[in-house]
């Protein structure tokens, strides 16, 4: 749900980061926040476990600059990828403006992915939204591994409808900010649209 | 979007921000602030130069979500009020609607004393958030042509 503050002439925003566990959603944000001025970003918070899976959520507040004299800030999510967290991804799910699904390009995680995809589309049906009406882009990560599966057979087993497609190196940053771009400009032309 | 933004207009701010000003005054406490439920910060009142409060909002939406989770589970609509007590900061957290209001307090203050201001402060604010959701699909149409106004150039700028 966009907040839209007229006082202090303030568009706010959330994305979540969605996929399959050790996909790479954690990595995606600690590199947008490592990349950053520090001016344009608040605290990346982890709520983790000790071996540092994400238990409930990562989050960081990202501002991007001015539209129209409207400062746009977008608040960035991940959810925890392992299977048994399904109701925490239900929660933070709620209020969501756009959706990046960070796909794992290894082969023996294509069931993992698929899986995700599928939970995905339960639990925003479950939060009254449609994958189908909402900002979504599709990342396929871990590109640089030597097991991964070419990219239009990917395409071809987990795009739902004419999202964007990026291939990604999270931990390098390569795609990260092209993915993150293809979301944030889809969840503000909905904006414009009304 | 998928369900409807919340749009503040600065007269309805101003009016936040002043029940925000009594309550503190009233209850005593260091910091009051009210997020949206899903951790967006909307207005606050106290001295937060040691408080990274877009984080505190963003985990209190999460703190409510997940109560709110166990509530369910166990038969119960929500948790309308969640309480920490540290040492020597606490934090008292009241759902009003689609809002949470956050008050943050010490040892000059009590838990008593916060539960009885925010009770009387929470049925000023939900009077002042149903305007707040009334003009938000009222003013709608206005808004739509403010920012049917945006180009992809505007867009492409921010990532520039």
């Amino acid at each position: 749900m966009t907040f839209i503050n007229y006082a202090s002439r303030e568009i706010n925003c959330k994305i979540v980061y969605y996929g399959p566990g050790l996909c790479g959603k954690t990595t995606n944000l600690q590199y947008i926040y490592d990349s950053t001025a520090p001016a344009s970003k608040g605290k990346l918070i982890s709520l983790a476990t000790e071996t540092d899976r994400t238990l409930f959520f990562d989050f960081m507040p990202l501002e991007l600059g001015t539209v129209r004299g409207f400062k746009t800030r977008f608040h960035l999510y991940t959810v925890p990828g392992q299977v048994f967290y399904d109701a925490s991804r239900k929660l933070i799910l709620k209020g969501v403006d756009g959706v990046v699904f960070v796909a794992d390009s290894q082969e023996e995680r294509m069931d993992a992915n698929i899986e995700a995809l599928y939970n995905l589309e339960e639990n925003l049906k479950a939060n009254g939204y449609d994958l189908m009406k909402l900002p979504y882009v599709l990342q396929l990560n871990k590109r640089d591994l030597p097991n991964v599966i070419p990219p239009d057979e990917l395409v071809s087993e987990l795009r739902r409808k004419d999202e964007a497609v990026h291939e990604a190196v999270a931990y390098k940053g390569v795609g990260v900010f092209d993915t993150l771009k293809s979301v944030a400009k889809q969840v503000l032309t909905e904006l414009r649209k009304g | 979007m998928t369900d409807t933004p919340m749009i503040m207009r600065e007269q309805q701010y101003e009016r936040i921000v002043s029940v925000l000003h009594k309550l503190r005054a009233e209850s005593l406490s260091r910091v009051v602030f009210l997020v949206d439920k899903n951790g967006q910060p909307i207005a606050v009142q106290g001295d937060v130069s040691n408080i990274d409060t877009t984080s505190l909002a963003s985990l209190a939406a999460g703190n409510v979500a997940a109560t709110g989770g166990m509530a369910q589970l166990i038969g119960e609509k929500e948790f309308p009020t969640l309480s920490h007590e540290g040492e020597r900061e606490s934090i008292h957290i009241c759902i009003i609607g689609r809002t949470l209001l956050v008050v943050v307090f010490d040892d000059r203050s009590s838990l008593g004393l916060v539960k009885l201001r925010v009770k009387q402060a929470s049925r000023e604010l939900a009077l002042i958030f149903e305007d707040v959701e009334r003009d938000s699909q009222q003013k709608r149409e206005q808004d739509d042509s403010l920012f049917a106004g945006i180009t992809d150039d505007d867009i492409d700028s921010l990532f520039n």
